[in-house]
Order: structure tokens, then sequence, then C-alpha cells
């Protein structure tokens, strides 16, 4: 019982129909709680703390000796070299070709991609003769089509645009169209209930509605388009964090390689973060 | 405008859901139409509103609309059908945006319809943030932004509670009073239909065709609960559509 005040006169009047009918009070006890959980609650700072104590176990770790310098860099280390890539200004040859590949490379990729993937939910001759086409490419590893996207655009910038793109596109337009698929009939009914024009249907309707969707069909989309990344610059690139992993394994630096994927993991995510801004500010009107 | 319909059959892959139905609307009165679940009332109410066409017959149109009317034949939906991600006046703006409305007028329309739904305060309010009730009566207020000449409301107050309902059925006399709308009202709520129809029409099970139309002649705002006459008409139309509910109840869907 929530209201003192009330379970103080209940308690009263059950005692004094006791003592009037000298009935004994029966055992009185709360009922016990069952409902909660099952509901993702924001905890910002358990994330940040379990990094921390993975990241200081390993320092001890490797500071004691339990784990071998060849097993493990140590942490403290690899922020050293961190440091040092950073003030020689290398970090910035390395990461700014890297993410102006990653943007036009996702960029076109998800552009195409959220286009057709609308077309294919909007007109059932274009779903025909896509799905299973996009269904046949979407398995396909598409590392090992870059020696074709090397002869198609060239060694430089064009072959990891293209990979980077094309990655990118199969899981947006199977994201999308879902998406598309899955915008309520009912407020359709009503637009052309009101007679909208098809163009508005879909403008005001139909995309935001599979607004949801196409956003978290990014989130998967974008991941991968940094894991092609690195594979475009494995090959043949000069500077990128791609090749910086590159050389840095080639020589078994270990440190280097793992401020390389540090730098990835950091990527990784800042875009997440910028497409959860985007979420916010696009779906406020969701709870 | 009057709309006409002449015998009026609908199927669906070989299952007739409507057979025969002939029916007149005449301008500025409410049709109630009930019938037992599955009876075909919401696809006739589509079939008039024109988003499905009939398998055999023809709804016309007799006359023309008022010049003011935007959208001449409108729906209220059971569910409400508002946009989400638009607040009350986006929602209501979303219905004129394609008419080539001049800014002035729009807003001017939004505020007339919202006063007259009461709905004014809650201008910037989104659809999550409302109570079933006020999300229908914005249904209602976009419904009455284009000037429909006949409105169609399928259940319109179903999904809300009964306090609510008589709330709005009160809303609903109230505008109908000031302006003498024509209405198509589908309903499962006999209440309802001897409250607000000028006739009633009772469909039969699947395939649905008009048993009876009961005529209702006291005026719209005398129609106190209680009236004797509204229960006796309640009480016949419950005799008549008992053994069709009954039997319809007991049938497969598909069958
Ligand atoms: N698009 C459709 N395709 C196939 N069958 C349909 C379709 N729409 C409705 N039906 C069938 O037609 C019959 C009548 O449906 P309808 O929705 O018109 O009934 P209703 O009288 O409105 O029922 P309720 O009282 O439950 O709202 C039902 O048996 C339903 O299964
Ligand atoms: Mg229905």
């Amino acid at each position: 019982m929530a209201d003192p005040a009330a379970a103080a006169t209940a308690t009263a009047k059950a005692a004094a129909a006791a003592k009037a009918t000298t009935v004994p009070t029966k055992a009185r006890r709360s009922v016990e709680f069952r409902g909660g959980g099952f509901v993702p609650q924001s905890r910002r700072w358990i994330g940040l703390v379990v990094f921390i104590v993975l990241l200081l176990a390993a320092e001890a770790g490797t500071r004691s000796g339990f784990i071998s310098n060849l097993t493990l860099p140590r942490p403290s280390d690899v922020l050293a070299t961190f440091v040092e890539l950073f003030q020689s200004g290398l970090l910035w040859k390395h990461l700014l070709p890297s993410v102006s590949r990653l943007m036009v490379g996702a960029l076109l990729g998800a552009t195409v991609g959220i286009g057709v993937g609308i077309l294919i939910g909007l007109f059932s001759l274009v779903r025909a003769g896509l799905v299973p086409l996009v269904a046949a490419i979407f398995p396909i590893p598409k590392i090992a089509l870059l020696p074709l996207f090397v002869i198609w655009f060239g060694i430089d910038e064009g072959s990891k645009y293209a990979l980077i793109a094309f990655g990118t596109f199969t899981p947006t337009v199977v994201a999308t169209y879902g998406a598309v698929d899955n915008v309520d009939r009912t407020l359709i009914r009503m637009g052309q209930s009101f007679s909208l024009s098809w163009f508005s249907i879909v403008r005001k309707i139909v995309l935001p509605g599979a607004m949801p969707g196409i956003l978290s069909g990014l989130r998967i989309s974008l991941a991968i388009a940094i894991i092609l990344l690195v594979a475009a610059e494995m090959l043949g690139a000069e500077y990128g964090i791609g090749a910086y992993i590159l050389e840095a394994g080639a020589l078994y630096d270990l440190e280097r390689l793992f401020v390389g994927v540090t730098i990835l993991s950091i990527l990784g995510v800042c875009v997440s973060a910028a497409l959860t801004k985007v979420e916010k500010h696009l779906l406020r009107w969701r709870v | 405008m009057e709309l006409q319909l002449e015998n009026i059959g609908h199927s669906y892959d070989g299952l007739t859901v409507l057979q025969d139905i002939s029916l007149n609307i005449p301008t500025g009165r409410i049709i109630c139409v009930v019938g037992p679940s599955g009876c075909g009332k919401s696809t006739l109410l589509r079939l008039i509103g024109g988003l499905e066409r009939p398998t055999t017959g023809q709804v016309l149109q007799l006359g023309s609309p008022p010049a003011r009317s935007i959208n001449p034949l409108t729906y209220i939906f059971q569910d409400f059908a508002l946009l989400p991600w638009r607040t009350v006046e986006g929602n209501i703006s979303l219905v004129l945006e394609d008419h080539q409305l001049k800014t002035a007028e729009t807003a001017a329309i939004i505020d007339d319809v919202l006063a007259r739904t009461k709905l004014s305060d809650f201008r910037t309010a989104l659809p999550r943030q409302l109570s079933g009730g006020m999300k229908q009566r914005v249904a209602i207020a976009r419904a009455l932004a284009v000037s429909p000449a006949v409105m169609l409301m399928d259940e319109p107050l179903s999904a809300l509670d009964s306090q609510t309902r008589e709330l709005l059925m009160d809303d609903l006399i109230g505008l109908w009073i000031r302006e003498k709308f024509t209405a198509i009202y589908v309903t499962h709520n006999l209440n309802e239909a001897v409250r607000l129809g000028h006739s009633i029409v009772i469909l039969s099970r699947r395939p649905g065709q008009i048993r009876e139309v009961v005529e209702i002649d006291i005026p719209l705002d005398q129609r106190h609960p209680g009236e004797p006459e509204l229960e006796s008409k309640q009480q016949h139309l419950w005799q008549m559509m008992r053994d069709e509910a009954a039997a319809a109840d007991k049938e497969l869907i598909d069958g």
C-alpha cells in the first residue's frame, strides 16, 4: 500500500474489527515484487569502467611479467607510441585520407542504397528485378573483388571509394526496403483518402515512417564501411590507417599495430555517436 | 451532394462479402451502419470513399460537391491514423498542403477547426502526448479542415473508453448542429447508432445485405439517454442483430 495514512486507517479498522469479534488478525505482509527488468536503462559509466579495468589488468600483467611482451604490448607503451605519432604529425597524414575515403565511399553507397531500397519498396517491378540480384551480391566478400575494382577504377582513390561504396550499398538496400515495407499501411490509406499526391505520400508518410529502420540499417552499413576501408588501404595506399596497420603488422610492431586498431575503434565509436545524434534529432517524435 | 449506392456487391477472391446493397445517402443526414463482425461494413465504407472498386454495381455521386469542399469524401478512422512525427497542427496542415492554399488561408482553417474541436491549446503537441479521445478529436479536426461533403466514419469511437465516447458523441452532435454535415457512420455500438443516426442500416451477416433501415425522427440534440423511444428502437435493433451476430460468431473467417 503506497499511502501510509490509508494503511494506518486500514490497520485501525482491522484492529477494531478484531476487537469487536475477537477473531485473530491474519498475518500481513507485502506482496512479493516480481516485475522490473527487461528494459534497457542508461548506465553511462559502466562501459567505461569495464574498459579501464581491462586496460589496467593488461598493464599490471605485462609489468609483472605474467603476460610476456610478445603476447600483448603494454598499454602505456601503446599510448606512448600514439603520442609520438601525434607529435610527429603523421597521425593526421594517415587519418585524413582514411576519413575522406570513408566519407566519400560510405556517402555514395548509403545514398544509392537508400534510393534503390526505396524504389524496391515502392515498385513491385523493381522489387521483382532487383531483390534476387541484391541477395546474390550480398554474401560476396567485397574484398575478394578488390582486384576487379582496381582494374575498373584504377589503383588510386577510385577503387577504394568503389569498394567501400559497394560494401555499404547492399546492407543499406536491404534495411531500407524492409523499413519501407514496415510503414503502417493505414497511414498510407489515410494519405490516399485525403487525395494526397503520390509524391506527397512518399515524402511525408513513407519516408519518415521508414526512417527508424533506415537509420538502424545505416549503423551496420557504416561499421562495414570501416572494415572495408582498412581492407582497401592494405592494397597500395601510402597513407591511411590501413596502410599504417599493415606496415606495423609486417614488422611485428605490436605497439603500432594496437595504435592503429585503437584509432579504428575510436573512429567507429565516433561514427556511431554521430548516428545517435542524427537519430535523436530525426526521431524526436518517438518516445 | 448526394450519394447513391446501386446494387453494390463485393468479393475477395471468391469470398462474397457484400451483396446487392442499394442505398441513398441524402445531404445533411447521418446514416449509421450496424451489422455483425465481418459482414463487410468497413469494406462498404472503402467502396463508398473510392479506396476500393466494387466487384458489381456502382457508387454514384449526385450533384457536385460545394465549391469550398477540398476533399469531398473524407474518412475518420478507428485507429485515428495520425502521423506520429507531426504535431497536431502538422497533422492538419498535411491534408491542406497539396491544395495550393495561401499560407494565411491555411492558418485560418487550422485555427478554426482547432477551436471547433477544443484543441487550440494543444496545437504543438505530438500524438504520443495525447490521450485516445484527444487523438480522435485531432482526426475529426483534420477531417473538418477539408470541408467534406460526406464524412465516412469507421467505428470512430471504438478505441475509446465509454466516458470519452460519451463526451465525443456530444461533440459530434454539437458539430452536426452547427453545420449539418452528411455522414456514414459504421459502428458496433447500438447505443451510438440510436444517438447519432437519422437512419440506421442493419446489415445481415456475411455476405452483407441490407436487412432493414430504421428511421429515427427525434432531432439529435433532443436524444437524451433513457428516452423511451430510443430505448425501444435500440431494443428492436438488438433483436434483429442478435441471431445474426450469434450465427456470424460461429463461422470460420475463411469458411
Ligand atoms: N483486403 C481484403 N482481402 C481479403 N479479404 C478481406 C479484405 N478485407 C476484408 N476482407 C474480408 O472481408 C470480410 C469483411 O471485412 P470487413 O472488414 O469489411 O468487415 P467489418 O464488417 O468491417 O468487420 P468488423 O466489424 O470486424 O470491423 C471479412 O471476412 C474479411 O476477412
Ligand atoms: Mg470494420
